[in-house]
């Protein structure tokens, strides 16, 4: 089922519009106040609601990459700090723990007529998000080097590391890789991928316990260990920003990093030799997997719990029109894998639709999984500097979180 | 002072101080001895583009229930002091053991989150104050002899590195060092190095760390000094002078025996700032290799995508007890000295 759920996605079959309804945008009363992340996409799609909502509209967007951490304090509030938020499958979940989130059914109904039906986001029969756009982390080459060099565009870690360790050992590049690796959540992020592309569980299944020291878990800490080997040796403080920075700057020959990144990796600013030079591919599998070792993700738009109906319908209206504009997603077809109806996918979606065909798994909407994730980088770094075994990193890594969980009562 | 006069006087700040500090610390530790109310999860499908799937939720009503009774949550007594992320006495006991000789031990106990951060608050600290108390010296002996008509200028200049956000500065330098800013280039070049990187490795990160925190915090040390140098007795100088001592004896006979308590205040100050030591964790990017207290409070208030404020709150009293700890000695001196005074 769910298999051919994302064939018929990512076939962009419009999977059966909704009928009738009223057009969303012109908001003429009410607060719009988005919160949302901080990339391009993000922006051309704030962008779209904002001219969707019109000029008469109190419109007004907050980007911040720290938005994960405002998030919940801001939507608790009563009235809320912000009365709409741009979530993702990772950040939604403490939302909906804490019933942060106002059920969208109706609005839908009202306002929905030219979403598609995979667009809503719903959990036990109610629509609380909608999404507009996929994203994944996948492969980055240039293919003037690649070629130079002789060398295949790689499918698995194991013919990247191969590419990297030629590629250094030729004199190009010193550090012909990079991933975001910074501590915190973008390393963690790294063992999430690596962990689930060698078919991890990352808990005892039905239970919040972690179940991540195992083989699995110490071949993915391998991985990831040999790939900062071949990164610039600041890898610890660089986030997907910085490894853009890094490419643009012709520093590097091959990295994974999100899809979405195309967006301004292929605009117009810029080096034009790198970008002409650079090749989108799928994502790698690891250690024999089959899956890729990467995580799907989406992005869509959540309505706040505590704040006015008013507000609530605004801001719907706004942003609804920003995710089911056909003219926006066409008039950018490289800056992110939309999910709009009547999309045609640009060259730019290769890596993520690669990604989804391979059969990643999406990123866990596990309420305890933040937890987990959070306690990841710490000992991570202790062992990509040397001073643990992978071991004794992940018996760390679950003795942190069982410590946290405890405390917020999942244990 | 009449004490009535003195109470009215103190009156309104130390109201501030009970709601805006004690209150506050209050509350933490009322909060650090509590945890969430337990979880109720059930299983719900969800619906995403990727397809549906049958997954574990947090049951929203129920949990709202249990938190709707319990607000605080449920009482904990010290139990979030001992555990694993703080404390960790259970982990401490097992550590002595199964361990037979000193060093292993301690690097058992170093590698438990509390005692990590305790050691590079510590070694900041130490490593800080004693440059910063030095140096300020120096540079307040070395100000006080220009010519007037360039001293403000240089004041100024000299106390520019307090003015700047300390998270701005260490932004800045940041980037300098970085492989192919101005510094990182530079070092490479001198080291011959091209893979050098002061970002890179756990020692170099904390001797930049240490390196800024002495830069942010000298000027502060500074202005104390030399203020305290326009205090100093003119009488026994000339006294000295015709004595025939040097300038360096009349620093070290009249100068540093008057500006002693001058130093004792800027120790406690600079022990006190340091210990909490977080900004520049931020600005350089450094939490991997260099964490703090402070900033293990705000990684479980911030970089969580729960907030985990109890672990948060207990990590803020041992703080507290810290600094206590870390200023008794002065304390005890500086009361002593007050007895003899009076």
């Amino acid at each position: 089922m769910k298999k051919l759920l994302i064939a018929l996605l990512f076939t962009f079959v419009s999977t059966g519009a909704y009928a009738g309804g009223h057009s969303p945008c012109g908001v003429t009363n009410g607060t719009i106040n988005v919160l949302a992340n901080e990339f391009t996409t993000l922006r051309i799609v704030m962008e779209e609601a904002e001219k969707c909502a019109g000029s008469d509209a109190d419109f007004s967007v907050t980007h911040s990459v720290d938005h994960q951490k405002l998030q919940g304090p801001a939507l608790e509030a009563n009235p809320a700090e912000f009365t709409a938020k741009i979530v993702t499958n990772g950040s939604i979940t403490p939302l909906m723990s804490k019933g942060l989130l106002r059920p969208l059914d109706d609005l839908v109904e009202k306002y929905g007529a030219n979403l598609n039906k995979s667009q809503l986001i719903t959990f036990d029969g109610k629509v609380y998000a909608v999404a507009f756009m996929a994203n994944a982390q996948h492969l980055w080459y240039r293919e003037s080097i690649f070629n130079e060099l002789g060398i295949a565009v790689p499918t698995t870690y194991e013919e990247v590391i191969a590419a990297a360790e030629k590629i250094k050992a030729s004199g190009k590049m010193d550090n012909p890789y990079a991933g975001a690796f910074k501590a915190g959540w973008n390393l963690s992020q790294e063992f999430v991928n690596m962990y689930l592309g060698h078919g991890g569980e990352f808990f005892k299944p039905g239970t919040a316990e972690p179940s991540i020291n195992n083989a699995k878990g110490v071949a993915a800490l391998n991985v990831i260990k040999k790939l900062t080997e071949l990164s610039n040796p600041d890898f610890l403080t660089q986030d997907t920003n910085a490894v853009k920075e890094e490419w643009e700057s012709g520093n590097v020959a091959i990295m994974h990093i999100w899809g979405s990144g195309a967006a301004s990796l292929l605009d117009d600013e810029g080096d034009q030799a790198i970008k002409a030079d650079t090749r989108l591919a799928a994502p790698p599998t690891v250690g024999g997997g089959s899956a890729a070792a990467t995580t799907l993700w989406w992005d869509g738009l959540a309505i706040a719990k505590n704040t006015s109906d008013e507000n609530a319908e605004a801001s719907f209206r706004a942003l609804v029109g920003a995710a089911s504009s056909t003219e926006m997603a066409n008039n950018n077809p490289n800056a992110a894998v939309w999910l709009i109806n009547g999309y045609t996918p640009g060259d730019a979606a290769v890596g993520v639709l690669a990604a989804a065909k391979m059969g990643a798994t999406p990123y866990p909407s596990i309420p305890q999984m933040g937890l987990l994730h959070g306690a990841m980088s710490d000992e991570m770094v202790e062992f990509l500097q040397g001073n643990e075994s992978a071991e004794k990193a992940l018996e760390d890594i679950e003795a942190a979180y069982i410590a946290k969980a405890k405390e917020q009562g999942f244990l | 002072m009449p004490h009535k006069t003195f109470f009215w006087f103190f009156f309104p700040s130390g109201l501030a101080m009970v709601l805006f500090i004690g209150l506050p610390i209050f509350s933490s530790f009322f909060q650090s001895l509590h945890i969430e109310p337990e979880q109720i999860l059930i299983e719900v499908e969800t619906c995403d583009p990727f397809g549906c799937e049958t997954e574990v939720q947090v049951d929203q009503e129920a949990t709202a229930l249990a938190r709707a009774e319990n607000p605080l949550g449920r009482f904990n007594g010290l139990e979030t002091y001992k555990d694993r992320n703080h404390l960790a006495f259970g982990e401490v006991k097992e550590a002595w053991v199964s361990t037979n000789n000193f060093s292993d031990f301690m690097k058992k106990v170093l590698n438990l989150p509390f005692y990590k951060s305790l050691l590079f608050t510590l070694t900041f600290c130490f490593s800080v104050t004693p440059c910063v108390i030095v140096l300020g010296f120096i540079v307040a002996l070395s100000v006080n002899v220009l010519a007037k008509s360039i001293k403000g200028m240089v004041i100024f200049g000299t106390i520019l590195p307090m003015i700047v956000t300390p998270l701005i500065g260490s932004l800045v330098l940041f980037w300098m060092i970085d492989s192919q800013g101005i510094l990182g280039a530079t070092i490479q070049i001198i080291f011959d190095d091209p893979n050098l990187s002061l970002k890179s490795s756990k020692k170099l990160t904390w001797i930049t760390l240490i390196i800024y925190g002495i830069w942010h915090n000298t000027p502060f040390a500074f202005v104390v000094f030399y203020a305290g140098l326009q205090t100093v007795p003119q009488d026994p100088m000339e006294a000295a002078v015709i004595d025939g001592a040097s300038r360096s004896q009349r620093v070290r006979h009249i100068v540093l025996p008057h500006l002693y308590p001058v130093a004792t205040f800027i120790a406690l100050i600079c022990l006190m700032d340091n210990f909490r030591v977080f900004e520049p964790i931020i600005g350089f990017s450094a939490e991997g290799v260099a964490q703090s207290l402070s900033w293990m409070i705000y990684k479980d208030l911030r970089n969580e995508t729960l907030m985990l404020f109890g672990s948060a709150g207990a990590t803020s009293m041992l703080t507290i007890l810290g600094v206590g700890i870390l200023l008794t000695p002065v304390l005890i001196r500086t009361w002593k000295e007050f007895k003899t005074e009076r």
